[in-house]
């Protein structure tokens, strides 16, 4: 059984909602995590992401003027002088499952519908920290391998060619934002 | 936190793509403890949220005379595309919040008004009933909320909203299936 250290992480969480920010620096802290540094909006957020190098960031999607999933994309620049590859987790009230393949497409490594749960979290964060997925970059996506299962007989329009299918079994990010762990 | 350098990064190129790897930045975090270690962090953090929930009834409030600002700027003024981000914000709040804050029902709500929001084809062609009935639905759910008879009446009421909005929205979105196939789609948060 693995445990993580949480005083050796450093969080980034970005909300507007006050309420939600206030909720997740209390689960966060309760976990054992001492670095949380706090957002309300995604280009503050952006900024502190360059100053503060966080490890994970954990972030809202519906925000004003620059949201989360545009915070994701801005993330993952292969070029960006800051570190591309944080694992960034969407926390959002949207529920729909095309909204899952849209934060995907933009780099985000794990979804997780409110309501929120200490549980829900957690399995969050166990999991980036323990199963890291490779970087896979395309002409129109770079982040976390979106692929979690293997499936050699897709031939759709973005099938990745001259590769053996060596791929993480992990479930699906839309299978795991619909449960509640 | 220790991070990987670019040595450590390793990049294999295929026609199409690339596949970029790198040992593991934060494997250092991670501890191996017995199955008897008696630490329970999800448990203490699930503690300190009960911690919270003498706030939660305040945080509520907040959240509804937002929305119920959001909704009487509307009414004065028509709509505009922040006045309906803000409603739309506003009501994706409660949403997210209101079963966290003991107000399962009222997040219910809250998401149809969402979904009327985000899939009217024309705000200003919805009927204004259809915003009151849930705004008012809202403030009752969370106003009535100690009271055990109302429960099962708040449920009820998200139901039956639900219903005339999802109604609404098919009707109005007959010609957009994409649009449709999104009404229609199961939601995929946790069943509260």
């Amino acid at each position: 059984m693995f445990r993580i250290d949480f005083n050796k992480l450093r969080f980034l969480v970005c909300d507007d909602n006050p309420h939600m920010r206030r909720i997740l620096r209390t689960l966060l802290h309760s976990f054992g995590a001492r670095e949380v540094y706090e957002a309300e909006d995604g280009a503050t957020a952006l900024e502190m992401y360059s100053h503060y190098v966080p490890d994970i960031v954990i972030t809202d999607w519906a925000m004003p003027i620059f949201d989360g999933l545009e915070l994701a994309q801005m993330i993952r620049q292969p070029e960006s002088k800051g570190n591309p590859y944080a694992p960034i987790i969407m926390l959002t009230g949207h529920s729909e499952k095309r909204r899952v393949t849209v934060a995907r497409d933009a780099g985000v490594t794990e979804f997780l519908a409110k309501p929120i749960s200490a549980k829900a979290l957690y399995q969050r964060i166990l999991n980036v920290v323990a199963s890291p997925r490779p970087f896979i970059k395309t002409k129109t996506y770079f982040g976390p391998d979106r692929r979690r299962n293997t499936n050699s007989a897709y031939m759709g329009p973005e099938r990745r060619v001259g590769e053996k299918h060596e791929v993480l079994q992990q479930p699906s990010l839309l299978d795991k934002a619909r449960s509640s762990i | 936190m220790a991070k990987n350098s670019a040595r450590d990064i390793e990049i294999t190129a295929f026609a199409t793509h690339q596949i970029i790897t790198q040992p593991n930045p934060l494997r250092s975090v991670l501890r191996r403890v017995e199955e008897k270690d008696i630490d329970d962090p999800i448990g203490r953090a699930e503690q300190a949220l009960a911690g919270l929930a003498g706030e939660f009834k305040d945080w509520m409030a907040t959240e509804i005379n937002r929305l119920s600002a959001a909704y009487v700027a509307i009414r004065h003024d028509g709509f505009t595309k922040d006045r309906r981000d803000e409603l739309f914000r506003a009501a994706h709040d409660i949403k997210g919040d209101a079963a966290t804050f003991g107000y399962p029902a009222a997040a219910g709500v809250a998401e149809s008004l969402c979904r009327v929001i985000e899939h009217a084809p024309d705000l200003e062609k919805v009927p204004a009933e259809l915003f009151t009935h849930h705004i008012n639905a809202i403030l009752a759910i969370v106003h009535e909320n100690t009271r055990l008879d109302s429960i099962s009446v708040s449920a009820e009421l998200s139901r039956r909203l639900r219903k005339v909005a999802d109604d609404y929205l098919a009707r109005v979105n007959s010609d957009r299936p994409d649009h449709l196939e999104v009404i229609l789609a199961p939601s995929i948060a946790p069943a509260g």
